[in-house]
C-alpha cells in the first residue's frame, strides 16, 4: 500500500511541475484582474482544471450568472465524464465507494493520462499519491503568483506552456510506435482537431464541445475497425 | 465584486465539475465486458490528448517557430521513450532556446 502510495507520488512529480508553472499564471493573470488571493487559491484547490476554471474565473469576474457558471464550466469539462469512465474500469475492484468518491475529485487530464499510462489496476493509494502531488503544484503554484506580481522571466514562463503538451506527447507517441490501430486513432483525432479548430461553421464550437466530439468520434470509429480482443494489446499503452 | 457572490460562484463551478467527475466512477461500478464497448474506451486517451495536444500545442509559447521546434522535441523525445519529466522538460527547454536565439 505505502510503495503504491510513493510510486503515485513519483508519477505526480512531472504533473505538479507543470502545473506549478500553468497555475503561477493563473494566479497572476485573476490577481491582476482584481480577484483576491485567497478566492484564487479556493478556486484552484475545489475546481483542480485548466481551462475550465479558467473561464468560470473570467466569466465570475464578468459578473456572470450561476446558470451560466455552472454551463461554461460544465461545457468545458464534461470531456472528464468519457475520462472519468475509463477510469472507473482501470480502478481496483474491491475499491471501495468512499474511496470511488475521492479519486474521482483528482481527474484531470494528465492525472487520467498517466493513470492510463499505468501497467496494472489502479489502487486508492497509487491514486492518492498521483492525485495530491499535483494539487500542491496547482494550488501552491496559483498562491505565488496571485502573491507576487511578476518573478519569472517572460520568456521562461513562454516556454513552460508547452510543458503539459509535452507530457501528453509522452503518453501518445510510443503507443503509437507500438500499435498501428492506435496510431490511427492518433491520426484520425489530429485531423479532425485542425478541422475543428479552423474549418468555417464548426470553428465556432468551444473547445469542449469540439473535444467530446472527437473523442467520441474517433473512439467508436476505432473500435469499430479495430475491435481490442484482449487484455494484452491495452498492455502496449505505457506512460513511462 | 461582494465575497458572498465569489464564494457561491465558486461553489457552483465546483460541484459541476465534481458531478461530472464522480457520476461514471460512481454508475459503472462493474467491469465491462462489452469489447466494442470495452475498444471504445481503450481509444479514449489517445483520441482526447491527441484532440487537446494538436493544434493547440502550436500557440503554446511566444512564437510558432518555438512552439514547432518544441513539439519536434518532444515527438522524438517521446520516440525514444523518454518517460514523462524528460519529453515534457526537453520541449521547454528546446522552446526556451530558440527564444534566446530571437525567434
Amino acid at each position: 500500500m505505502k510503495k503504491d502510495f510513493l510510486e503515485g507520488i513519483k508519477d505526480g512529480i512531472p504533473i505538479c511541475l507543470g502545473y506549478f508553472s500553468v497555475s503561477i499564471a493563473f494566479g497572476l493573470t485573476v490577481a491582476m484582474a482584481g480577484v483576491p488571493v485567497w478566492a484564487a487559491v479556493f478556486i484552484s484547490l475545489s475546481n483542480l482544471t485548466s481551462a475550465g476554471q479558467f473561464a468560470g474565473t473570467q466569466l465570475l469576474i464578468a459578473g456572470g450568472t450561476m446558470l451560466e457558471l455552472a454551463l461554461t464550466t460544465a461545457v468545458i469539462n464534461i470531456r472528464y465524464f468519457l475520462m472519468s469512465l475509463s477510469v472507473s474500469q482501470k480502478v481496483e475492484s474491491g475499491m471501495k465507494l468512499w474511496q470511488r468518491f475521492a479519486v474521482s475529485f483528482g481527474i484531470t487530464d494528465e492525472i487520467f493520462a498517466v493513470s492510463m499510462g499505468r501497467k496494472c489496476d489502479l489502487t486508492a493509494s497509487y491514486m492518492a499519491g498521483l492525485i495530491i502531488t499535483p494539487v500542491i503544484g496547482w494550488t501552491g503554484g496559483t498562491f505565488l503568483g496571485a502573491t507576487a506580481t511578476s518573478f519569472m522571466p517572460e520568456k521562461l514562463a513562454d516556454a513552460m506552456g508547452i510543458a503539459l503538451y509535452g507530457m501528453f506527447i509522452a503518453i501518445i507517441v510510443p503507443a503509437a510506435k507500438e500499435a498501428k490501430n492506435v496510431l490511427f486513432a492518433v491520426i484520425l483525432a489530429i485531423v479532425a482537431s485542425v478541422i475543428f479548430t479552423y474549418a468555417p461553421v464548426v470553428s465556432a464550437l468551444s473547445s469542449g464541445w469540439a473535444i467530446i466530439i472527437i473523442t467520441i468520434l474517433v473512439s467508436a470509429v476505432a473500435a469499430w475497425l479495430f475491435p481490442v480482443e484482449s487484455e494484452e494489446n491495452s498492455e502496449e499503452k505505457e506512460g513511462e | 465584486m461582494n465575497t458572498n457572490y465569489i464564494i457561491m460562484g465558486i461553489i457552483v463551478m465546483a460541484l459541476t465539475t465534481y458531478i461530472i467527475r464522480v457520476t461514471p466512477m460512481v454508475v459503472f461500478r462493474k467491469k465491462i465486458t462489452n469489447v466494442y464497448v470495452k475498444s471504445f474506451l481503450y481509444y479514449v486517451p489517445y483520441a482526447v490528448l491527441s484532440a487537446m495536444t494538436f493544434p493547440a500545442i502550436f500557440t503554446s509559447t511566444g512564437s510558432t517557430v518555438s512552439a514547432t521546434a518544441g513539439c519536434v522535441a518532444a515527438v522524438v523525445l517521446a520516440y525514444f521513450k523518454k518517460g514523462l519529466l524528460t519529453v515534457a522538460v526537453g520541449a521547454a527547454a528546446v522552446v526556451f532556446a530558440v527564444q534566446m536565439l530571437g525567434f
